[in-house]
């Protein structure tokens, strides 16, 4: 039988193991020795063994048969096994237990043993475990501790009345009388717990917090010591006295002046000593006058010390410590309402925070300068925040676009001003920006009769440059359905550039075939279609019959039977809709002369019509590229399947799906992937990231992939997730993509 | 307004030391833990020291391999709890005498001893370096002392100890 293993040997073996289940092999195996060394084995080792199964609790197998053995290492008199067993309770025993409260009785008896390094143990572990139901039957153990005179117990007392009280709020009069006196205590650690017991006291109980005014003078006088007194090397941080104990004593006073006249007006002077003196040239400075200006914007401060505050969070922003730069963002945003004017001074700072690398940071200054735009500065503040929005990070896209649109809406000097820039937010972030952007646009153009040129002219040209983004896409064609007849004549406040009918309509076919059109988009376009021939006239029918669909097709297999598709459908059903589209374009056009019948149409501009009809539906599917199964591990699958859309040949849309056949669910499933170069890759949101176990609902993803110079497709996938407890991390690349997807 | 929790873990994302003050069952402790490992490490190195996570504030700093990652309440000064996380490293290092990930995983229990004369409930007990690294010692002299520390017989009390 292997012999049982040292603990550092035992650590070196399991930290050599070279794949998971050797690891669990070499833990199994010392755990059987570890229970049965617990069973029978020798009680002065016992320690040993529960270090041993310590170590492997942490790094995550289950230990908790080594519960009772805390409870028999507590009660043992030796020092080495009540550290240890002390130390065991706190990682594996909780209230949730039925164990726990077995260890009450070691806990008390070494609470009364004045022994203080045990005493220690037993504090240490009541405030880190206790129940409730612990608290209150050692209450008074603690409570005698708290008033006998060595610090080292005593200091531990006082933090353990404060879990206590957290835990059992009733206790609150045993240790409320004895605060006031523990104040005149010089003992740093006394004093630090006994402010924060009497903070957690306050916090509770708005009496507590009357009877506890009355200790605001001798606050005051401890830390006008810690400030003025020299360096002392005990407590000192880079030349501030005891920081731990300075931001406490700030917190106090900030709770007890809240909302409180005379109090606030006690500590105004110390404060105002405080943020000004306090040298901030590390961190430790900067922590104190951070609590500093937190209390003072808090308590009724005279109105020279809020604005001094405020600039001191001005100053941070200035700080090369990015931290420090976060927290004055921070503490800005919360002020920017109460204190407006103040911060305001500050919005030139602000702004430049906008460039930050952190977007944590960034994100603040974003949130904090659109609080910050008023009808005097909105034309330099949305010319910033659209400089942000062009260069921003993904994910804070949205929010600024839409900040701008309702910074713009309040704000908006004139309507044109108002219209460029909606349009260039459509531009920049069409694609992040809410639903109703598009309505608000329309109707503001709509009302805006002096401006209708001018905005389809600007719309137009921008709708020709780009035709990916929906909402841009939507409110320019609607716009351009509306107001065209003005595109054929030259806009004075746009480039000179008369635009020919043909190459309106041209620019509206591309955008009812272009498969990036959403059914809603295609629908204005065609409803511009329709409008359009009205307001322009000329040979609209014939324009429009003749550039039906010569749609490209990508290769000879695909075109030959996209041909017959068409010849297909080409038959009788769809005629009576054929019909009914040529009358419905006769009604609306007056000068058109003749009305044909639909059987007399010679073949090509039917069978042109019919494609008209055929577009919103799916064109003629070329020969559909079998799936493929990429992926699988205990019950996990993921299968490809490709679609190559007709009319844009480098484009690849692969749609992933995940399925779970195993007895656990998936969750937290992210899928990455790589693409070559020159091949660019556009990954949709999930449909999710859960897939229920036993076949549940699986996760589709849709990823889009240009590859115009038909380059050799790779592709690599990163997949995480969790399932039967472990987090899985899988890299692959997909070997076998069949050559249709890129040829 | 108290720490919840603190967490050293290495670049590997590998637990170190884990030290809870607000009671969870294992599986949320694991859970969270796999949650903020995954969160700190996808960090970039130039980024701030804090970010949101759920309800909590979490100050994160890196030494060398391992990260000292804790979870305060909203009104709890992130500053003061990188001097928290220093001042802990800084215990470290004394006792260990120039303290790297090794020292805290071959002696993580007395990773722990140390902790927790520095803080206690989630707060800090002992602002005085001096004073933490005295009570350290006084613990281990005691317990490698073999005289009895109570008054009843001790089993075995001669017994050399051999750790």
């Amino acid at each position: 039988m292997v012999p049982s293993l040292k603990l550092h040997d035992f650590m070196e073996e399991i930290r050599g193991a070279k794949t998971q289940a050797q690891e669990r092999e070499v833990i199994q195996k010392e755990c059987a020795h570890i229970r049965a060394s617990f069973r029978d084995g020798d009680p002065l080792q016992r320690h040993r063994q529960l270090t041993k199964l310590l170590y492997v609790h942490m790094l995550g197998y289950p230990a908790h048969f080594g519960q009772m053995e805390c409870l028999k290492l507590i009660a043992s008199p030796r020092f080495i096994d009540k550290r240890v067993g002390y130390l065991g309770a706190m990682l594996l025993l909780d209230e949730r237990h039925d164990a726990h409260l077995l260890i009450t009785n070691s806990i008390k008896n070494d609470l009364s043993q004045g022994i203080q390094p045990v005493q220690g143990l037993a504090l240490c572990t009541l405030s880190t475990m206790g129940s409730a139901e612990m608290c209150r039957d050692l209450a008074t153990e603690v409570e005698k501790l708290l008033l006998q005179p060595g610090p080292y117990v005593r200091k531990k007392a006082i933090l353990t009345a404060v879990h206590m009280v957290r835990k059992a709020p009733e206790l609150s009069d045993i240790f409320l009388p004895l605060c006031a006196k523990l104040l005149h205590e010089h003992h740093h650690g006394i004093l630090l717990g006994t402010i924060t017991l009497i903070m957690e006291l306050c916090e509770r109980s708005p009496a507590a917090l009357r009877h506890f005014r009355k200790v605001v003078p001798k606050l005051v006088q401890i830390l006008r010591t810690l400030v003025t007194t020299g360096y002392s090397t005990e407590h000192s941080i880079s030349g501030i006295s005891d920081p731990f104990l300075q931001v406490q004593i700030l917190r106090l006073l900030r709770i007890l002046g809240r909302n409180h006249e005379k109090s606030s007006e006690t500590m105004n002077d110390l404060l105002a000593q405080v943020a000004t003196n306090t040298d901030t040239s590390r961190n430790a400075g900067s922590a104190v006058l951070f609590e500093t200006v937190l209390t003072i914007m808090d308590i009724h401060s005279a109105a020279g010390l809020r604005v001094l505050a405020v600039n001191i969070l001005g100053r941070f922003l200035l700080n090369s410590d990015k931290n420090i730069r976060y927290v004055a963002l921070t503490s800005l945003l919360k002020l920017v309402k109460s204190d407006h004017s103040a911060v305001q001074r500050h919005r030139p700072t602000v702004v430049e925070c906008l460039r930050e690398s952190d977007a944590s940071l960034s994100r603040r200054a974003l949130e904090l300068s659109l609080a910050l735009v008023n009808s005097s500065n909105v034309r330099s503040m949305t010319q910033e925040l659209q400089a942000f929005l062009e260069s921003c990070p993904p994910d804070l896209r949205a929010d600024c676009a839409s900040g701008i649109l309702l910074a713009a809406e309040r704000f908006a000097p004139t309507k044109r001003w108002h219209i460029d820039t909606i349009l260039h937010v459509l531009t920049t972030a069409g694609t992040y920006v809410r639903d109703d952007a598009v309505a608000n646009l329309t109707q503001l153009i709509g009302g805006a009769q002096e401006l209708h040129a001018y905005s389809v002219h600007r719309l137009y040209h921008a709708l020709a440059e780009d035709i990916s983004q929906q909402p841009l896409v939507q409110v320019a064609t609607w716009c351009i359905g509306e107001y065209g007849d003005f595109l054929l004549e030259n806009c004075e406040e746009t480039e000179p550039l008369q635009v020919e009918e043909e190459e309106v309509m041209a620019l509206l076919e591309k955008v009812l075939q272009s498969h990036m059109s959403l059914p809603a988009t295609r629908g204005y376009a065609l409803t511009a279609l329709m409008k359009l021939s009205t307001r322009i006239q000329g040979d609209t029918e014939a324009a429009i019959l003749e550039k039906m669909p010569l749609v490209e097709h990508g290769g000879p297999q695909t075109d030959e039977e996209a041909k017959e598709s068409r010849d297909d459908t080409a038959p009788v059903p769809t005629e009576p809709q054929t019909s009914k589209l040529l009358d419905l374009l006769n009604l609306l056009d007056d000068t058109s002369g003749d009305t044909q019948q639909p059987p007399s149409l010679n073949p090509s501009p039917e069978g042109a019509l019919v494609h008209l009809l055929d577009l919103p539906c799916a064109p003629p599917p070329p020969a559909p590229i079998p799936n493929l199964k990429v992926f699988e591990r205990e019950g996990v699958q993921l299968n490809l399947s490709f679609t190559r859309p007709p009319g844009t040949p480098a484009l690849l849309l692969i749609t992933v799906t995940t399925t779970n056949s195993s007895e656990d669910e998936v969750t937290h499933f992210i899928c990455q992937a790589a693409v070559p170069k020159s091949v660019q890759l556009q990954l949709e949101a999930p449909s999710g990231n859960t897939v229920p176990a036993q076949d549940g609902p699986p996760i589709t993803q849709l990823f889009r992939i240009l590859n115009p110079n038909k380059a050799p497709l790779r592709l690599k996938l990163r997949l995480t997730y969790n399932h039967f407890g472990q987090s899985v991390q899988e890299i692959f690349e997909v070997n076998n993509l069949p050559v249709k997807t890129w040829q | 307004m108290a720490m919840q929790f603190m967490l050293l873990f290495s670049r590997q994302g590998k637990l170190r030391l884990q030290k809870w003050y607000v009671p969870l069952s294992d599986k949320e402790k694991k859970k969270i833990t796999r949650e903020l490992v995954q969160t700190v490490l996808a960090r970039k190195p130039k980024m701030c020291s804090f970010l949101e996570w759920r309800d909590l504030k979490i100050v994160y700093k890196r030494y060398a391999s391992l990260y000292f990652c804790c979870a305060i309440e909203d009104q709890d000064n992130e500053l003061i709890t990188l001097e928290i996380i220093h001042r802990y490293v800084e215990l470290l290092d004394k006792y260990f005498g120039s303290v790297c990930e090794l020292d805290i995983i071959f002696n993580f229990e007395k990773a722990y001893f140390i902790l927790d004369e520095f803080l206690l409930g989630g707060e800090v007990q002992e602002t005085s370096k001096k004073n933490v690294l005295k009570a350290i010692e006084q613990a281990d002299l005691l317990q490698e002392n073999r005289i009895r520390i109570t008054a009843r017989v001790s089993m075995g009390g001669l017994r050399k100890n051999l750790y």
